[in-house]
């Protein structure tokens, strides 16, 4: 039985293999031979271009602000000139000369210094930034670290809502109810002044600092609080010595965005600092901050005179400044981003 | 004669109203390994963390029964848990080190507890490498980041900073479950040599790791204990059908 048996089997393996090795032939007959009807390829690269366009334009928009501040700004190098923008030499009756640090676009003798409108903008911006360092990186932490889920849910869209409140209504709460306060409270030189400005400014960059903080704090990988907790680290510790050292880098971009907005911000600084023109480092004087001046001045100006260049000239300069501190701040997210993959 | 180390009474446990560990009794004896097996979701690592009151940290864990280490009630209302915390290090399933150097590891334990004494430091940090046996691999390099260690001298590590506190429990869930067979021996080496001074105890999947590293086991099935006893007993004989069952990879 078995010898006749084998042969057969034998067979029967050969044709399995001549089966395995086949080519399909009928290739339009197969379920897989269905192209790309001609409407679907147009379609989908014309949803393509269409995307890719929309990208493209914030793009080119911003290269074309660009270019036009330039266009305009650098005229006012060529017109007025570098030093100009730092002192004025004014002859005196005695023809001694009295070198002043002053902006005075207007004058007979018109004066360009843009000393006291960087001081001023220095002034209202950092005090701003260590005031929503301190209240932003705090309730950061505590949306973080501390609050229960549902106290999470509900403080964060309130506090990313501030960051919401159209600057000029927080200008006139200044200009009105927080500059009276103050004015009681302190007594200040000028009833409005830099640090009534720089509180104005805190509540567009509180909510920054602490929607930011708390991204980066909550990013970081639980583990890193078991391993604390388990050491028997207590909650104060773990934020301390573990947390906030591991979202270093998230908590400074934070920040210097805020910064980068403090120094951006124009109507509170318009309606609240004085805008006075100090060269001080007294926060309870007036100041005049580089926005200020050109949101003040820009309306009235004449178009093509010195003064109008000048103004695009603070222009570069602001524009420069805010985007290289988005640029340092984008870096550092990026890297953080690359960092928290482990 | 050893002495009882940890012991629960009736204890149960519940995630908001789920159930996920249910009137659990145990003895845990001391300076022996104590393993924990069961297939995942079985509440083995839920109860490993009740011994350090890990599960505090979770919002809506409810807790009933009782806990006693030493005899002292762990779940009194002013026991103080930093303290507790201390006494029973913890080795997590993922090597968690800090994003420091492995100095700055090591000594985060201790200096919490308020040693600021260089030399007392430095003291500890090269015997508690040498008890976790990392010292002669890591000795040239303390200052660098201590996520520059491949994974198995980073879980290494991680024993190492739980030594550094002076616990005298160490609890350790799935400290080798991320790691090649090479540093998983080493680690097995390690919990050998721990138990002559600490109480450990371990959660594994790995059921040869259990026989080979454990004096007791206990096997856990849907929140229940189902048996606990000498590991060689588990493994040879085991009294109850589920135990068998799960020993011999019928499910699990």
């Amino acid at each position: 039985m078995n010898q006749t048996n084998l042969p057969t089997e034998n067979q029967n393996t050969k044709t399995e293999i001549k089966e395995e090795i086949s080519i399909p032939t009928n290739m339009e007959l197969s379920p897989y031979s269905k192209k790309i009807a001609l409407g679907t390829r147009v379609k989908e690269k014309f949803i393509e271009i269409f995307f890719a366009i929309n990208g493209a334009v914030a793009l080119i928009f911003i290269v074309l602000i660009f270019i036009f501040l330039f266009k305009e700004g650098i005229q006012a190098l060529n017109d007025i000139g570098v030093l100009d923008f730092i002192y004025f030499d004014q002859v005196q009756f005695n023809d001694s000369i009295k070198r002043l640090y002053e902006w005075y676009p207007t004058s007979s003798e018109p004066r360009f210094s843009l000393v006291p409108l960087i001081v001023g903008t220095l002034l209202t911006a950092i005090p701003a930034t260590l005031i929503s360092t301190f209240f932003g990186v705090g309730a950061g932490v505590y949306l973080s670290e501390i609050a229960k889920p549902g106290a999470r849910e509900f403080l964060k869209p309130i506090i990313e809502l501030f960051a919401g409140i159209p600057t000029v209504v927080l200008g006139f709460l200044m200009l009105v109810v927080g500059a009276s306060f103050f004015n009681d409270l302190l007594e200040p030189t000028n009833r409005l002044n830099a640090f009534i400005a720089a509180l104005g400014l805190s509540f567009v960059i509180i909510p920054i600092i602490a929607s930011m903080t708390e991204d980066a704090l909550r990013s970081i990988p639980n583990d890193l609080r078991m391993a604390s907790y388990g050491l028997g680290a207590t909650k104060w510790q773990t934020v301390s010595k573990v947390i906030l050292p591991a979202g270093f880098s998230g908590v400074s971009a934070s920040i210097i965005l805020g910064f980068g907005r403090a120094i951006g911000e124009t109507m509170i600084v318009l309606m609240a600092s004085g805008n006075a023109a100090n060269i001080t480092t007294d926060i309870l004087l007036s100041v005049r901050t580089m926005t200020a001046t050109i949101a003040a001045e820009m309306g009235e100006v004449s178009q093509g005179s010195d003064h109008y260049y000048a103004l695009f000239f603070i222009g570069i300069i602001l524009f420069t400044i805010t985007f290289f501190l988005n640029l340092i701040a984008e870096i550092i997210i990026n890297k953080m981003r690359k960092k928290n993959v482990f | 004669m050893k002495k009882i180390k940890i012991s629960t009474e009736d204890l149960s446990l519940y995630y908001s109203e789920k159930q996920a560990l249910k009137n659990i009794s145990m003895n845990i004896t001391e300076k022996q390994v104590t393993a924990f097996i069961g297939p995942s979701g079985c509440g083995k690592s839920t109860y490993l963390r009740v011994l350090n009151r890990m599960n505090d940290l979770i919002p809506n864990v409810r807790i009933t029964g009782k806990v006693f280490v030493d005899g002292v009630d762990i779940y009194d209302k002013n026991l103080d848990v930093v303290n507790l915390r201390k006494r029973i290090g913890m080795v997590f399933q993922k090597a968690n080190l800090f994003p420091k150097t492995i100095y700055e590891n090591l000594i985060y334990g201790p200096s919490i507890n308020g040693i600021r004494d260089k030399n007392i430091l430095n003291e500890i940090v090269e015997k508690t490498l040498n008890q976790a046996a990392i010292w002669d691999e890591v000795k040239d390099r303390l200052h660098e980041s201590a996520l520059s260690l491949s994974g198995g001298q980073q879980q290494r590590l991680c024993i190492a900073r739980a030594l550094a506190v002076k616990p005298d429990v160490i609890l350790m869930d799935e400290p080798a479950s991320a790691l090649d067979p090479l540093s998983t021996a080493k680690i097995e080496e390690l919990i050998h040599e721990l138990k002559e001074d600490y109480t450990i105890v371990i959660v594994t999947h790995n059921m040869q790791q259990a026989a080979r590293v454990s004096d007791k086991t206990a096997f856990f099935y849907l929140g229940e204990l189902i048996e606990f006893d000498n590991t060689t007993k588990i493994f040879t004989n085991p009294k109850v059908k589920q135990t068998e069952d799960y020993i011999t990879g019928r499910f699990g």
